[in-house]
């Protein structure tokens, strides 16, 4: 066993610290030590994204990231993106499309839904398809997946159209 | 999958890499994105007792573009991507690292990883042997230039020494045309097939040519007699085929579950042809 390290992460605004060792991989250490479990474990290789997260502005697979890479990191996971009362815009288009069925890899869609529509805020349908390609989903054929992201963007849209 | 344990350093200079990495020897590797060696490590195929994690040095940062371009070792085909200067002095780093694995993992991957790995699935070698870049590396005696088409030895064996770490590409901005074309069996998977065209024109004859493939051999192939035959050309059918032929010459595919022999230097003759001609249509 090597030495164990000290860690802080800020996650969902709130500050944690806690000592581990440099291997535990990020997805565990928000799992079993924050207990933030909304992030999955899918394939644990870096290929479906169920584990995506936000850390520093950049979508990432906690999977295959140490949690010493990730001290002193921001990070957003799907716990910061809304409550059951208070849904999140994508997460309300989800349900109201079906983009789910099992749901396991919701969470991780949602992140990196967030986090493309941040940077393409008005996207083509191919462009949903070429930036969620990180994501992989068993269930729905991600037809319905795509719908919901569209719809999310023009609610998001519609929402700052608004605003202004 | 939990990897074997090890110590993790984030040094702040060059210099204290180098020092870690003389003072561990075989037992220290240096990591960036992580996207090659952490699979590796989770697999128990590596196991590293100094994990050396480049993310806080400063000088292996940054693009600087003009005549002559230079990518520091840590850029990721992220940063590359958005780098509107980069997209207008040399697009095809653009269009080949939208063709590297996913979106996530182009947040992580770095230039440097990918060139100084060596593994032959990974797309920025042949480009950087299309491009015919220079790598800057520093060792315990300073910085020294290693051209990428000198640089791979074979399959993981590169020109890069133990206690040396890649520090930067450089390479001149593209004249003319180009194109990397990619033939993969699904996103984020490695090439079955890829080449890497620049090409020039003075009036309707092509003036310069440079091909590079990549995962048809266990190195990237830079495909000198190959360019040959399209320079000076009309770049007819029958030139484009000349070349294609010339570059099934240069490779050497093995059979693994990406297809065998024949089906790879079919893909390898089919990406090609692609290649020259979309290169040929922007020169």
């Amino acid at each position: 066993m090597s030495k164990k390290m000290q860690i802080k992460l800020k996650v969902n605004g709130e500050d944690h610290e806690f000592a581990a060792e440099p291997r535990e991989l990020l997805v565990h250490a928000l799992r079993e030590r924050l207990n933030l479990t909304g992030s999955h474990v899918g394939c644990e290789t870096g290929h479906c994204g169920v584990c995506t997260v936000t850390l520093n502005g950049k979508s990432v697979k906690s999977c295959t990231m140490f949690v010493a890479q990730a001290d002193g990191a921001e990070l957003t996971t799907i716990e910061g993106m809304g409550t059951p009362d208070n849904l999140h815009v994508l997460q309300e288009a989800f349900r109201e499309h079906h983009g789910l069925q099992c749901g396991y890899c919701t969470p991780g869609m949602i992140m990196r839904a967030a986090k493309l529509l941040e940077e393409i805020p008005n996207p083509t349908e191919e462009e949903v398809r070429f930036g969620m390609a990180g994501n992989l989903c068993r269930c729905t054929g991600y037809q319905n997946i795509v719908k919901s992201i569209m719809a999310a963007a023009s609610e998001l849209n519609s929402a700052k159209e608004a605003a202004q | 999958m939990i990897p074997a344990a090890f110590d993790y350093h984030r040094p702040t200079d060059l210099n204290s890499v180098i020092s870690l990495l003389q003072e561990h020897g075989d037992d220290a590797r240096v990591i960036a994105g992580g996207h090659s060696l952490i699979p590796l490590m989770k697999l128990r195929m590596a196991e590293v007792p100094h994990l050396i994690d480049l993310q806080s040095i400063d000088a292996l940062t940054g693009i600087e573009t003009g005549s002559k371009i230079r990518i520091g070792a840590m850029t990721t085909q992220s940063d590359i991507i958005n780098n509107t200067s980069l997209a207008s002095s040399a697009p095809i780093l653009k269009e080949a690292s939208l063709q590297i694995a996913d979106p996530q993992i182009r947040y992580m991957g770095t230039v440097g990883g990918n060139v100084a790995n060596g593994d032959p699935g990974n797309d920025m070698p042949g480009l950087m042997q299309c491009l015919d870049a220079t790598y800057i590396l520093c060792g315990p005696e300073g910085e020294r230039e290693v051209k990428a088409r000198d640089f791979y030895h074979a399959a993981y064996m590169t020109e890069r020494e133990d206690d040396e770490v890649m520090v930067a590409v450089t390479f001149d901005a593209i004249k003319g045309g180009y194109a990397y074309v990619k033939q993969k069996r699904k996103i984020g998977d490695y090439a079955t097939a890829a080449a890497a065209v620049i090409m020039s024109k003075d009036g309707s004859t092509c003036k310069e040519a440079s091909i590079a493939m990549t995962n048809l051999s266990d190195t990237p192939i830079f495909c000198g007699a190959a360019s040959d035959c399209l320079i000076g050309t009309s770049v007819s059918a029958e030139d484009i085929k000349n070349a294609v032929a010339s570059m099934i010459d240069a490779i050497d595919p093995a059979e693994d579950n990406r297809g065998p022999v024949e089906f790879k230097k079919h893909a390898a003759a089919v990406v090609l042809s692609r290649a020259i001609e979309r290169a040929w249509q922007r020169a």
